[in-house]
C-alpha cells in the first residue's frame, strides 16, 4: 500500500481495496519500525479516530479525493490538543490550544494526521541536525543528513512512512530536503498558503507547501492548503485554481531559462550532470533552452542571512518563559528568568541567528544591514522579473551537492552556503519546486523549477510532464 | 537668571473601538483579568495580527481635525523590548511613517490665543498590566488591555508654562471627545499624558536637556508635575549642575518625581517594519467620506454660540470646552431659546459647581438637561424666583423629584396676586413710619428694607418684580 501515490491510494479507498483504518495502521506500523527519527510526535490514537471517521464518509459516499489519506504534519504547524514543538526544547511542553489555518484545512479535507514530523529547531537549518529531538537520517543512507529544515517530512515521504507531508520553506526548507531525499516538494508563491498558526521563523519569507511523491499529489494537496485567509494579512486574495486541471497540458514550446550563476563554482559535477540531463529530457519533449542571468543572486546569501535573522530575533521574543513554554528553575528575578529560560531552551543555531538579527537591527547598524538587505532584495526580485520576460520557467540545481554526512559540516557559514540556489525564490516571493532528477554517488539529486508569481499550476504541469517521461520519482530507498 | 520653560506633550488617547487593534477581543474596561485576551493578544506561537479598520478611520478623523497632513500610505513597525505584560516581546507601533503628520491646534490661556504644533500622531497597541502588589513573591499580569488601540499624539515643544501645557492637553481631550474617538476617561487610563520638560536661559535659542515625566493621570497633576520639574531643574542649574536626560515618574501622593531610567539605560528598541502587516493604504474616497462625516468642532461651535445665542467670548469658550457640557447646554436651550444667557449662567454656575463638588461626570449627574430645562422654564414664566430656583435645584440634585413636584410640595410658587401683595405692602408701610420718612427724604437704599420685610412675610414667595413696582408706587 505504502508504495502508492495519493491518487492511487484514493482510488484504492474508493474501490474498497483497503480501508483508511487499514492504511493508517499500516503507516503507523512502518513509522514504529523506522529508525529514521522522522517524527517528534506520533498521534496514533487520534489518527485511528480520524481514519474511522474517514471510512464512514467513504462508506456513505461523502468522501472527497483526499478523505482518509494519512500524512505527516511538520511540527511547526499548531495542532489543537497536540504538542507543537517546532523542534525546540522551548516548546517541548507546548500543547497548542488552537489549530493553524493549514491544520484546519487539512482536517476539513478528512485527511488523517499520523504525527508531527521532525525539523530543525524553529526551521533554522539545512541538515535537520538542529532539532532538539535529534537528527533525522536520510532514508537513502542513514549516515547522511536528510536536508532541512523539513527533514522529517522529506524522510517520511521518501521512506513511505506517510503518503505525503507538509513542509515550510523560508530559504529552501521544502525544496532542499525534497531534493536530498528524492521526493517532490513545492514552495508556493508567498501569500498563497496562510501562515496563521505556522510558528514564524522569518515572516516575510515563510511559506508552507506540500511534500509528495509526485507532482500530481502536490497539486491535490495544494488544492486544499491554499487560499486567502482573513487571519493572515499577508495572504493573497487570489483565487484558488484546481491545480490538477492543467497537469496534462503539453509543454511543447516551453522556454526554459538556465541562469548561468546557478552553474558556477561550487556545484558538484555529478549534480550538474544530472540537472543538465533533465534539461535535455525537457528539450526532447519540445522545450527550448535559453541562458539567463540573475546578476544579483550572489547577494542572496548575505541578504537572506540579514533579513531572516532580523525577523526571527523579533519573532522569537515571545518565547520568554513567562506565559508558556520552557521556564528555568527558580529564577531569582525577571532578568534571570529571561536569560536562563532562553539560554537553556534555545539551541546554538537559534541563538546565533537571534544575535545576528538583534545586532543588525540595533541603533547605528540598521541602515547598513537591514535597509541595505531590503534594497538588495528588490534587486534580486528585479533580476527575476527581467528573466521572466524571456522565459517561462527557470531551472537549475536545488543544492550544490547531494546529502552530506551527518555531523560533517561544523562551520555555520559553510552550511549557509549550501542554500545558495534556493534563497532567491524566497527573497523574491516566487514559487519553486524540487523534483527527483537522478542520482549521484547513489544519492538523489533534485531539479529546481522556479516560476513566475502565481504560476503554481504551470510548475506542476511541467513537473508532471517530466514525471510522465521519467521514473526517478518512483525510486524508493531500501527499507531501514 | 531668568529661565524659560519649554514643554512638549505626548498624549496617549485610547481609541474607543469595540474590539482590539489587531484582534477580535473586546476592549471593555474592568473585566475579569485575562478574560478578554485571545490567542493573538496572548502572543501564542504562530498567531498573526490583523488591523482593525475602525482605528484607521478614527485616526484620520483626528488628523483632519488638527489640520494635519494624513499619510495615505503609512507603516506599522515593531518596537522590540522584553516585559512580562508585553506578550510578543514587541509592541506594534508606527515609527517613520505615522498615519497623521504635521498639524496644529489653537489654545487660549487667559485672553491670549496661541497655536501649538502637532508633530505627528501614530497608531499603536497598548501593553497589558503588571500588578506588583497582589502576591508576595510574584508579579501578576493582566492582558485584557494588551492590544487596545492607542493614538499617540506628539506635540512640538511649543508650550512655555504648565498652564499652557494644561490648556493644550484639555483642548486635545475635548477634541477627541468631540470626534467621539476616545471616551477621555483619565481615571481608567483612556487618556494619558507624558510631558517633556526642559528649561533654558531666557533668550537662548538652543533647547536645554529634557526630562520626560510619566504617570500623570489628571490635568491637576500635569500642572503640578511640570512646575515641580521646572523648580528641580532650576535648582540644579543654578547650583552649577547638569540636567540628566531621563524618564521620571510622578508620584501624586508624595508630590515628587523620581528617576525611572536614564538615557544610558534606555532600550534600543530595534524598530523595523512589521512583516506581518502590509502598509496601510488610505484611498481618497475614504478621506472624503470621513471629511464629510466630521462633526462640528469646538472652534466652530464656539463661534456659533457667540453669533447664534449672543453669548460672550468667555461663556462660549467655557461651554464648548467639553462636548458633554456643550450638549447639555444646547439641550436646555431647546425650550428656553429666548434665555440663552440665563441658561449659560445656570450650566456654568450651579450645575458645573455641583458636578465639580461631587466629582461627577456630566453624563452621571442626577439632574439631567431636561430636568434643568424645566426648572429654568419656571424662572422664565415667573413661577419661582431665581433665588428660590437655587433651592429647588439643590432638592433636585438630592433626588427629591422634578422642579414642578418640588415647587408644589414645598409651596414655593411665587405670589403673583397683586391684591395679596398689596395687603402685605400696605401693612408694612403702616408699621414702619420712620423708614418711610427716610425713603421720602431721598434714602433710596432703604427700599431694600421694605423688600426684605415683604419677603419675610411671604416666605420669599412674592414676585420680586411685582413687589418692587408696588413699593415704589406706594412710597413715592
Amino acid at each position: 500500500m505504502h508504495t502508492k501515490t495519493i491518487a492511487q491510494l484514493s482510488q484504492g479507498l474508493k474501490d474498497k481495496e483497503f480501508s483508511s483504518v487499514e492504511l493508517t495502521q499500516h503507516y503507523l506500523n512502518r513509522i514504529n519500525q523506522s529508525q529514521l527519527n522522522a517524527f517528534i510526535t506520533v498521534t496514533d490514537e487520534m489518527a485511528m479516530k480520524q481514519a474511522q471517521a474517514a471510512d464512514e464518509k467513504i462508506a456513505s459516499n461523502n468522501a472527497n479525493i483526499l478523505t482518509g489519506i494519512p500524512y505527516a504534519h511538520k511540527d511547526i504547524f499548531c495542532t489543537q490538543g497536540v504538542k507543537t514543538s517546532a523542534g525546540s526544547k522551548m516548546l517541548d511542553n507546548f500543547i497548542s490550544p488552537y489549530d493553524a489555518t493549514v491544520s484546519h484545512q487539512l482536517n476539513n479535507a478528512d485527511l488523517v494526521m499520523l504525527g508531527k514530523s521532525n525539523m530543525d529547531e524553529f526551521a533554522m537549518g539545512s541538515s535537520n541536525e538542529n532539532s532538539y529531538y535529534g537528527s533525522v537520517k536520510n532514508p537513502w543512507d542513514v549516515t547522511k543528513i536528510p536536508g532541512g529544515s523539513s527533514g522529517g517530512s522529506a524522510a517520511a515521504v521518501a521512506a513511505r512512512l506517510s503518503a505525503f507531508a507538509t513542509g515550510t520553506d523560508t530559504g529552501g526548507s521544502i525544496r532542499q530536503p525534497a531534493s536530498l531525499c528524492g521526493i517532490t516538494g513545492l514552495k508556493p508563491t508567498y501569500g498563497r498558503v496562510s501562515r496563521y498558526g505556522m510558528i514564524a521563523y522569518a515572516s516575510s519569507l515563510d511559506q508552507a507547501g506540500p511534500m509528495t511523491q509526485t507532482a500530481e499529489d502536490a497539486a491535490l494537496v495544494l488544492n486544499v492548503m491554499s487560499g486567502f485567509d482573513e487571519k493572515d494579512s499577508t495572504s493573497a486574495e487570489q483565487d484558488v485554481q484546481d491545480y490538477t486541471a492543467n497537469l496534462n497540458d503539453s509543454i511543447k514550446g516551453l522556454t526554459i531559462g538556465l541562469p548561468k550563476e546557478f552553474f558556477s563554482e561550487g556545484l558538484d559535477n555529478e549534480v550538474a550532470d544530472n540537472v543538465m540531463a533533465a534539461v535535455k529530457e525537457f528539450e526532447a519533449m519540445g522545450a527550448t533552452v535559453k541562458e539567463v542571468s540573475l546578476p544579483n543572486s550572489a547577494y542572496a546569501i548575505p541578504t537572506y542571512y540579514i533579513v531572516a535573522p532580523c525577523e526571527c530575533s523579533s519573532n522569537l521574543s515571545r518565547l520568554d518563559g513567562v506565559r508558556y513554554g520552557y521556564r528555568c528553575e527558580d529564577p531569582k528575578d525577571l532578568e534571570d528568568l529571561y536569560l536562563r529560560s532562553r539560554s537553556e531552551a534555545f539551541g546554538e543555531e537559534v541563538k546565533r541567528r537571534i544575535m545576528i538579527g538583534a545586532y543588525a537591527l540595533s541603533a547605528g547598524y540598521y541602515d547598513a544591514f537591514y535597509l541595505k538587505a531590503q534594497k538588495t532584495r528588490h534587486l534580486i526580485s528585479d533580476d527575476f522579473k527581467k528573466a521572466f520576460e524571456n522565459v517561462d520557467v527557470i531551472m537549475g540545481p536545488v543544492s550544490p551537492t547531494t546529502a552530506f554526512d551527518l555531523g560533517s559540516v561544523k562551520d555555520p557559514v559553510s552550511m549557509y552556503l549550501a542554500d545558495i540556489y534556493t534563497l532567491s525564490a524566497n527573497l523574491a516571493g516566487l514559487p519553486g519546486m524540487s523534483i527527483p532528477a537522478g542520482f549521484a554517488q547513489n544519492l538523489p539529486v533534485g531539479l529546481q523549477l522556479i516560476g513566475n508569481y502565481w504560476s503554481e499550476s504551470k510548475l506542476l504541469n511541467i513537473a508532471h510532464q517530466f514525471q510522465q517521461q521519467t521514473d526517478w520519482h518512483q525510486k524508493m530507498p531500501q527499507e531501514n | 537668571m531668568e529661565w524659560e520653560t519649554v514643554i512638549g506633550l505626548e498624549i496617549h488617547a485610547q481609541l474607543n473601538t469595540k474590539s482590539k487593534i489587531f484582534s477580535g477581543a473586546s476592549t471593555q474596561f474592568g473585566a475579569k483579568p485575562n478574560s478578554q485576551a485571545c490567542a493573538v493578544d496572548l502572543g501564542l506561537p504562530g498567531v498573526l495580527p490583523v488591523l482593525n479598520k475602525e482605528v484607521v478611520k478614527k485616526a484620520i478623523k483626528f488628523g483632519l481635525a488638527v489640520d494635519a497632513h494624513i499619510n495615505q500610505r503609512n507603516v506599522f513597525d515593531r518596537k522590540n523590548y522584553f516585559y512580562p505584560d508585553l506578550p510578543k516581546g514587541y509592541q506594534i507601533s508606527q515609527l517613520d511613517w505615522p498615519i497623521v503628520g504635521e498639524g496644529k491646534i489653537e489654545i487660549s490661556v487667559g485672553d491670549k490665543i496661541k497655536v501649538i504644533g502637532v508633530t505627528r500622531a501614530h497608531l499603536e497597541e497598548d501593553a497589558g498590566k503588571s500588578i506588583h502588589d497582589l502576591y508576595n513573591d510574584f508579579t501578576a499580569v493582566d492582558l485584557n488591555r494588551a492590544g487596545t488601540p492607542l493614538l499617540e499624539i506628539v506635540s512640538e515643544p511649543d508650550m512655555r508654562s504648565a498652564k499652557e501645557a494644561v490648556a493644550y492637553a484639555k483642548k486635545i481631550h475635548a477634541l477627541v471627545q468631540y470626534l467621539e474617538i476616545c471616551d477621555g476617561n483619565m481615571q481608567e487610563g483612556s487618556f494619558r499624558c507624558d510631558a517633556n520638560v526642559s528649561i533654558r536661559p531666557m533668550g537662548q535659542e538652543e533647547l536645554g536637556t529634557r526630562a520626560e515625566l510619566k504617570n500623570i493621570n489628571s490635568f491637576k497633576f500635569l500642572e503640578r508635575a511640570i512646575n515641580l520639574e521646572v523648580e528641580r531643574q532650576q535648582d540644579i542649574l543654578e547650583e552649577g549642575g547638569k540636567i540628566a536626560q531621563e524618564t521620571r515618574l510622578y508620584d501624586s501622593v508624595k508630590h515628587e518625581t523620581r528617576s525611572m531610567r536614564s538615557k544610558e539605560e534606555a532600550n534600543d528598541y530595534r524598530y523595523f517594519p512589521d512583516p506581518d502587516l502590509l502598509p496601510v493604504e488610505i484611498s481618497d474616497e475614504l478621506m472624503n467620506q470621513i471629511r464629510k462625516e466630521l462633526p462640528e468642532l469646538p472652534t466652530e461651535k464656539k463661534s456659533r454660540f457667540i453669533t447664534e445665542f449672543d453669548l460672550s467670548e468667555y461663556d462660549a469658550d467655557v461651554l464648548t470646552s467639553q462636548k458633554p457640557l456643550a450638549d447639555y447646554f444646547e439641550r436646555i436651550l431647546v425650550n428656553n431659546s429666548d434665555h440663552a444667557k440665563l441658561c449659560a449662567n445656570w450650566v456654568m454656575g450651579e450645575f458645573s459647581a455641583a458636578c465639580n463638588k461631587n466629582q461627577i461626570e456630566i453624563k452621571d449627574a442626577p439632574v439631567s438637561a431636561d430636568d434643568l430645562s424645566l426648572l429654568i422654564s419656571r424662572i422664565c414664566d415667573d413661577t419661582i424666583s431665581g433665588k428660590t430656583a437655587k433651592d429647588v435645584f439643590k432638592a433636585m440634585w438630592k433626588g427629591e423629584g422634578s422642579a414642578d413636584k418640588i415647587i408644589e410640595s414645598k409651596g414655593l410658587k411665587q405670589m403673583t396676586d397683586t391684591g395679596e401683595i398689596e395687603t402685605i405692602v400696605d401693612e408694612i408701610i403702616a408699621n414702619n413710619t420712620p423708614q418711610v420718612e427716610q425713603f421720602k427724604s431721598g434714602n433710596e437704599k432703604i427700599l431694600g428694607f421694605f423688600v426684605g420685610q415683604a419677603m419675610k412675610a411671604t416666605q420669599g414667595k412674592a414676585n420680586p418684580k411685582l413687589l418692587n413696582e408696588m413699593l415704589r408706587s406706594k412710597l413715592g
